[in-house]
């Protein structure tokens, strides 16, 4: 919000939107271009999100008490939450593969309430970052189904259930949709939190109106408003979107595991 | 911020603005990349090694004590059966044994009651045997007297009445009268 009000005062108060600002990965020191190894915003999102975990779940725990203080309830909490996740959904033989699957959902949550900071970088609103993950999943999956099932795996494109005629056409289409995956997996995660934050950004640059003309007067009230209200929403969005990524790399990982259906 | 924003659009990241979605300017997609997979190695060690062992064994402590105390307040609750069923015994010994005292001190009593009053029952008989032997040695002793009384008596009235009175048939006379 600093950034608009700044350019205002450039541009003799004018309204300027840069929704799309906020995402974009800069150096955190100099001026050069963004190497592969130079440390940028995205180092240090990240970092932070690493710190905040080992806050939570390392120093959180530390006291190891059988009565649990606030803090090591909620590492808790989140620990319970993703192991019956994964024992749910994907089986009691999935269990080995929870730590990888609590990698992926601390990080994805972190990420995202961390986003939600005003001035923040959304490191997961970035199609890199979420389509590495997904691809990640994709591959493991992928592999992890072949490994354990043979070519038994393929079978999960063989609904045994549906008539024999139909077969033929539906395994095309699962096939078609197991490839989509990782495509959908990814951008649902990436998409919504960019969404989010830039219209977040949008109802932010009318929120000066009321220095331009009196029709600010109406115009600041309701724009704060909506972003109070966009940003409860994005709260949860931040939450249910972790727990979706989480949830569908179980249901894969179920696949892989099970591939009979 | 501010100086961001001049950065931003003043030069490198100027194109990226330019294409309209920073997301889609690859020349940023090496570095997230690299980052990402640091961060997610050292997410994944610190859970694995550290995070989730700790937790794993922190709920299974919690569970362990909280069997371990179930099973302890049921130990508990099966003494404190025992002991109430204990008092109750102890009770209703104490309630017999007290009985049997009160019975056996009752009998006594009455015995030693019985005792008393077969005893006083046979002295006072005994003493109204006496009384009655004495009144009836007074009695007799009485009439023999009123006999003596009657013939000197009747002696003396025949005697002032001028007659003569011959003893024997004065006393015949009165033995008849005390007969009658």
């Amino acid at each position: 919000m600093a950034t608009e009000a700044h350019g205002a005062e450039d541009k003799g108060l004018e309204l300027v939107f840069h929704p799309m600002d906020q995402f974009i990965v800069k150096p955190l020191f100099g001026d050069g271009g963004v190497g592969t190894f130079t440390i940028t915003n995205v180092t240090l999102w990240m970092a932070i999100t690493v710190l905040a975990i080992v806050a939570l779940l390392v120093l959180g725990t530390s006291g190891r008490n059988t009565v649990p203080s606030r803090i090591q309830s909620i590492a808790e909490l989140a620990y319970g939450f993703i192991r019956k996740m994964v024992e749910d959904v994907a089986g009691k033989d999935a269990l080995p593969y929870f730590p990888y699957i609590m990698t992926l959902f601390i990080f994805i949550v972190f990420s995202n309430f961390l986003g939600l900071l005003p001035g923040a970088f959304t490191t997961t609103s970035h199609i890199a970052v979420t389509a590495v993950m997904a691809m990640a999943v994709f591959l493991a999956v992928t592999i992890l189904g072949f490994v354990k099932n043979g070519f038994g795996f393929l079978s999960v494109f063989w609904i045994s259930s549906a008539p024999l005629p139909l077969r033929p056409i539906l395994a095309l289409i699962e096939v078609i949709s197991y490839f989509v995956r990782p495509v959908s997996h990814s951008i649902r995660l990436a998409g919504n939190m960019m969404a989010g934050h830039a219209v977040i950004k949008v109802f932010a640059a009318f929120a000066p109106m009321v220095l331009i003309g009196w029709i600010g007067v109406l115009v600041t009230p309701l724009s704060i408003i909506a972003i109070t209200a966009i940003y409860a929403l994005e709260v949860l969005v931040a939450f249910i979107q972790a727990y979706v990524f989480t949830i569908l790399t179980c249901v894969y990982l179920k696949d892989a595991l099970h591939p009979h259906h | 911020m501010a100086t961001e924003t001049h950065e931003a659009t003043g030069h490198g990241a100027a194109e990226a603005a330019d294409v309209g979605m920073p997301q889609l300017d690859f020349t940023t997609y090496g570095n997230q990349i690299f980052w990402l997979v640091v961060t997610l190695v050292v997410i994944f060690f610190v859970l694995s090694r550290i995070a989730l062992p700790r937790i794993a064994a922190v709920l299974a402590e919690r569970q362990g004590t909280i069997t371990n105390d179930l099973a302890a307040a049921e130990d508990l609750k099966v003494k404190a059966v025992e002991a109430e069923d204990a008092y109750n015994k102890a009770l209703a010994d104490a309630r017999v044994e007290a009985q049997n005292i009160v019975n056996a001190t009752k009998a006594e009593i009455k015995g030693q009651i019985d005792d008393a009053i077969a005893k006083a029952d046979a002295d006072i008989s005994a003493k109204a045997a006496e009384g009655e032997k004495k009144i009836a040695e007074i009695r007799a002793g009485a009439l023999e007297s009123v006999k003596v009384v009657a013939k000197d008596t009747a002696k003396e009235i025949v005697a002032a009445m001028g007659g003569k009175a011959d003893a024997k048939s004065v006393t015949a006379a009165i033995t008849a009268r005390m007969k009658g």
